[in-house]
């Protein structure tokens, strides 16, 4: 209980001094989440729409394999990509290990199959729905993914929440991507596992506290944004 | 410019489900104009046969042929469903968005959207959400997002099914504005009394035949065969 209580003074203090280090590591966090983000939410919210719309002949397989991928051990995607980035590897010359773009390229791959799989979802209650007008106004495959995916946004949104929260809260994958380099490649997770490692539990706990925040402050602002309570009754 | 002629000859159609014949075998030939009504009794096979002229349905045997090439054909139509399919956007959008896959200019589309907002009485809730609206408004809007298209064939499916009525007549009203225009409709109801007001011909179905055809006078005054005299009386007809 000291321990929390000592986290929770650490946050704040870590917070109001506006600590150097933290607002490095805190808007290092942001910029690999919500970048690892927008990639596979460009990959993931059409190809989710697709497969809800799509008819072929191995599209349960394909489904079942998307939803067993949300499961993806963070640690064994950082080991696959850090195999990949090594110098040895085959994508080695382009010198990306180590990088935050590494640790992007890792979170991406955790976090595609989640949207995509909660997009699926959604999408197919939506194209149920859709489906007869959709087809009658002779729409093509492209009309029709548009359509799905600007009408279902306020649900894609939470399938893309769900993605940042995967993200934002990684660190196994990023640690052996980005090797929790100070001034490089430090983020808020991987702080918090080595200042656990040093026993400052205060500090990891404050740090925790600060994730925390951080991902209910954007989702607060993504959700305040995009208008969802009101306009979200239709 | 004469416009093409829009007619339809269907030869041997049959619609199987689960190996099932619920449609045909259907040998139908529909003209360019007027108002024809399919009725028939529950299951006779009136939806299946609007969906497969309208080529949503796929057909286990036979041809549908329309007069166009399948594309003009398909964009030269609309359908409207028994159970609205509303967007989840606005009045204003739903209106809209057919005119937008057909790529017509903004311009046209604010001027065609005001236009039909004003025919159904929603004028003063284009951008309330589409799916708030009250049954009647839904249907009502449905229909006007199918006209705005200026279609040259109208499916509809029971459109005034479950509807007040206020909302039935002002449908009415439409759908009789669209047939003056030009637009050539094809519509199953249950309403009797709606198919007298408004059919121009009459197709009844019967276990997935068509069992009798012909002038909406001609088939009210005097059908032909025992079952449609016995569904006009209001009997049970199997």
């Amino acid at each position: 209980m000291t321990d929390i209580w000592a986290g929770i003074q650490a946050a704040f203090r870590l917070i109001l001094t506006l600590d150097a280090d933290l607002v490095e590591i805190t808007l290092l966090s942001l910029q690999v989440s919500l970048s690892a983000l927008v990639v596979a939410s460009m990959i993931a919210l059409p190809f989710g729409t697709w497969l809800a719309i799509r008819r072929f002949r191995y599209r349960r397989a394909a489904i079942a394999t998307l939803n067993a991928l949300m499961g993806l051990p963070p640690v064994v995607v950082g080991l696959i990509v850090y195999l990949l980035l090594s110098r040895s590897g085959p994508f080695g010359v382009l010198g990306l290990l180590f990088t935050p773009t590494a640790m992007i390229i890792a979170q991406v791959i955790i976090i595609t199959p989640l949207i995509a799989s909660i997009t699926h979802q959604s999408m197919r209650e939506l194209w149920a729905e859709y489906h007869d007008l959709l087809i009658s106004l002779n729409t093509n495959k492209r009309q029709r993914v548009i359509t799905l995916i600007w009408d279902g946004r306020r649900t894609l949104m939470t399938a893309a929440l769900a993605g940042f929260g995967r993200a934002i809260g990684e660190v196994g994958a990023i640690m052996i991507v980005g090797g929790n380099i100070d001034h490089a490649t430090r983020v808020l997770t991987t702080a918090i596992a080595l200042e656990t490692g040093k026993g400052d539990f205060a500090l990891a706990l404050g740090l925790g506290f600060v994730l925390i925040a951080l991902a209910l402050v954007v989702n607060l602002t993504i959700h305040a944004l995009s208008r969802t309570e009101r306009e979200g009754t239709w | 410019m004469v416009e093409p002629q829009m007619t339809v000859t269907l030869a041997d159609v049959v619609v199987k489900r689960r190996g099932k014949t619920v449609l045909g075998p259907v040998n139908l030939d529909l003209g360019t104009d007027g108002f024809t009504i399919v009725i028939g009794p529950n299951g006779a096979g009136k939806t299946t046969l609007l969906k497969v002229l309208h080529g949503v349905e796929r057909i286990s045997a036979g041809t549908v042929n329309w007069s166009l090439p399948d594309d003009q054909a398909r964009q030269a139509q609309a359908y409207v469903f028994q159970s609205p399919i509303m967007l989840r956007r606005s009045v204003r959008q739903n209106l809209s968005y057919p005119l937008q896959l057909l790529g017509v200019p903004k311009s046209e589309i604010a001027h065609r959207v005001t236009h039909w907002a004003g025919q159904i009485g929603l004028e003063d809730a284009l951008d309330f959400p589409a799916p708030r609206l009250s049954g009647g408004e839904k249907q009502k809007l449905a229909l006007a997002r199918a006209l705005i298209r200026h279609p040259k064939v109208l499916f509809l499916d029971e459109p005034c099914a479950n509807l007040d009525g206020r909302s039935t007549r002002e449908i009415e009203a439409l759908l009789s504005t669209a047939t003056q225009a030009g637009t050539r409709i094809i519509m199953t109801t249950h309403n009797i009394g709606q198919a007298e007001r408004l059919a121009t011909n009459v197709l009844f179905l019967l276990n997935g035949k068509v069992h009798e055809r012909g002038t909406a006078s001609g088939f009210f005054n005097a059908p032909h065969t025992p079952e449609a005299r016995a569904f006009l009386k209001g009997d049970i007809v199997e």
